[in-house]
């Protein structure tokens, strides 16, 4: 099959690679129709995130119809078309027994801090994923589910992460009716958390970036007001002005480790890996937040240490929430939510790559060329 | 302005915004929202066992050690192999995942990897190439060009850098690991190959005295190959 395969930072290719097998009597093997590069790619595609091995097939964002299943899967058959969480998880740990999906403590022999997820280095269990023609799918009876009829492709494959995050990132924050938003970052995640925002009653919602086509996205798709922080001297100082010098009553930070605005920790954190990650935007996010306000964590950081401003956040009174999404716990209400057409998950998709230009495809999202917000991938044998 | 209990007024009313934006307040209720609360104990997931069977371990699966046990499932991508892998697994067995050194040795061996698969590739079918695995034909086929100089972006300033910082010091860092273990065991060599040294006298059956034999074709000065080294002191 083909299969793109990680060689090293900033370089990937497609290549033929043996076809996934069935490893454990709940696997599947789902042939992928539609997938995804997700802004938590570029961390591996970076070369920052500990243990991704050369010859992984990334890819934790896809859909596909089911080729095969392994003796004990009772929920889906051969032929189903399916949509599959970007977590791995067996639905029966002390974790998965309480929602906490993200967090299995039985799929991930690398870390006991991170869950499982696909594609995604060994540091999140050495799964490869669905940026390929054929993937295995562990736990068939507890991730995946059937497409719903109404419901169109690329609006399931980005339900399977950047919609459900974004829609939980938003629920983490803890608005209130009237409150003021602030969202850090336009990309998928963050255009997905402001306009999830206003579901839960948002008064004002605010998006930050330095992507001007991006924050054009963020005040159509997302209604929300733009600031473009290359445009001030001092956000923070300008957050605090457009909100009667108080600040924002919850903040979703949604860039992480390789946020930009500041050179220094943007260069040790991002690229020199001398921290977990440049907490550039969380930064910002602690500043800006009000007191006794929220700050949600959607962006990704690594394993190290990260020079938090902890101290603002404890004496700011703040309360901090972050996780990895849970992603089917979002389904069922994210469903209605399209039904209703309160939001067209695809708006943000610009570009549709065959499989074999997964390269060029990684290199535009990377260097956000193009107008690029989301890419698709669509492989060969789809 | 003074600062009261007002909170700052906002802009539009919410009668306003529920005309303006399609499903404002549908999940004001927070018991309409699917992540609150964060736990639900007895949450139905589809499980139908108590504990998963386990995964076959075809060979030694490296883990945490802050694992109790052997998690029943894995993936199975990409084994470890070669010198990257040596550092990998020792990575694993030696620090736990509360150690810096853990995950900077795991970013190193990612380093040792990437260079030992060039390698390795340059020896098959398909080396590396590096035009198409950067993907840089996009910068023509997708306006690199404008696409930088719209607007203002703040990361264009080191993008171009971005490969070789990355890269670049954490090659010279493994480079500088081999040398340096290199160095360490010409010195050890040296040292054994004294024929003075306590530990050749010790050991008696002597590791140190066979290969000093060995090393005796081409004769050493034992004070100049490792003039103030004592032994015990590495
Ligand atoms: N928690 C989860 O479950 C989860 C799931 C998916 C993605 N993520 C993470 O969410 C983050 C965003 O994902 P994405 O797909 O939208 O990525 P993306 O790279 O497309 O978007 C990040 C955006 O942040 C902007 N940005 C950079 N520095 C900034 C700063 N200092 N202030 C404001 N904006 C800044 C960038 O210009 C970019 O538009 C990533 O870190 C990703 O790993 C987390
Ligand atoms: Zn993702
Ligand atoms: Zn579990």
């Amino acid at each position: 099959m083909r299969a793109m395969v990680y060689r090293g930072p900033y370089k990937v290719r497609v290549e033929e690679k043996e076809m996934p097998r069935i490893e454990h009597p709940n696997d599947a093997i789902v042939r992928v129709t539609l997938a995804a590069i997700c802004g938590s790619d570029l961390h591996l595609y970076h070369g920052l995130m500990p243990d991704t091995r050369v010859g992984h097939t990334f890819g934790h964002e896809f859909i596909g119809v089911v080729e095969q299943v392994g003796p004990s899967v009772q929920n889906l058959k051969v032929g189903d078309r399916v949509m599959v969480p970007f977590n791995i998880y067996c639905g029966s740990c002390f974790f998965c027994a309480r929602g906490l999906f993200s967090n299995c403590h039985n799929v991930n022999p690398n870390a006991t801090a991170v869950g499982g997820i696909y594609g995604y280095s060994h540091t999140t269990g050495g799964y490869d994923g669905g940026q390929s023609e054929f993937v295995r799918v562990p736990f068939a009876d507890v991730g995946p589910a059937l497409i719903p009829e109404w419901l169109e492709d690329e609006d399931a494959l980005l339900c399977t992460d950047a919609l459900a995050t974004g829609y939980f990132g938003a629920q983490l924050a803890d608005i209130a009716e009237g409150d003021t938003v602030a969202v850090f970052g336009a990309g998928p995640v963050g255009l997905y958390a402001a306009r999830s925002a206003w579901l839960m009653g948002a008064g004002r919602v605010i998006v930050i970036d330095h992507l001007d086509y991006r924050l054009e996205k963020a005040r159509t798709f997302a209604h929300a007001e733009t600031i473009n922080f290359a445009e001030h001297d001092d956000i923070v100082v300008e957050m605090k002005r457009t909100t009667g010098w108080i600040g924002a009553d919850r903040v979703v930070d949604a860039v992480g480790a390789e946020a930009d605005g500041n050179l220094t920790q943007h260069v040790t954190g991002a690229k020199l890996k001398l921290q977990g990650g440049s907490p550039v935007a969380l930064n910002w996010a602690i500043d800006a937040v009000r007191k006794g306000g929220t700050v949600s964590v959607m962006g990704a950081y690594g394993p190290i240490f990260s020079a938090v401003k902890f101290g603002d956040a404890v004496n700011k009174g703040l309360t901090l929430r972050m996780n990895q999404c849970p992603v089917k716990r979002q389904w069922p209400r994210l469903f209605e939510h399209i039904r209703n057409g309160y939001i067209k998950p695809n708006e943000i998709v610009t570009h549709r790559i065959p499989l074999e230009h997964i390269a060029e495809g990684y290199h535009m999202f990377s260097a956000k060329l193009d107008g690029c917000i989301k890419p698709v991938i669509v492989p060969s044998a789809a | 302005m003074a600062y009261t209990a007002e909170k700052p007024p906002l802009p539009e009313t919410p009668e306003q915004l529920r005309a303006r934006i399609p499903g404002w307040g549908a999940d004001l209720d927070p018991r309409d929202r699917p992540s609150v609360p964060r736990e639900v104990p007895g949450i139905e997931t589809g499980a139908h066992w108590d504990f998963p069977e386990r995964q076959v371990e075809h060979s030694p699966r490296e883990r945490s050690i802050e694992h109790g046990t052997m998690p029943p499932v894995f993936g199975t991508s990409a084994p470890l192999k070669g010198a990257s892998g040596a550092i990998r697994r020792f990575a694993y067995e030696r620090y736990s995942e509360g150690r810096a050194a853990h995950w900077l040795l795991l970013i190193a061996a990612d380093r040792v990897d990437a260079v030992e698969s060039h390698l390795t590739a340059l020896a098959s079918t398909r080396p590396d190439n590096l035009l198409t695995e950067t993907g840089i034909k996009a910068e023509i086929t997708h306006h690199g060009l404008s696409s930088r100089t719209a607007g203002k972006r703040v990361d264009v300033g080191h993008q171009a850098l971005d490969p070789v910082i990355v890269a670049g010091p954490w090659i010279v860092a493994a480079g500088l690991t081999i040398l340096g273990a290199d160095a360490l065991r010409r010195r050890i060599d040296a040292r054994t190959a004294r024929p003075t040294t306590s530990t050749a006298q010790g050991t008696g059956t002597g590791a140190g005295q066979q290969m000093g034999q060995q090393a005796g074709t081409a004769p050493v000065d034992p004070t100049v190959a490792a003039p103030s080294y004592q032994p015990g002191m590495s």
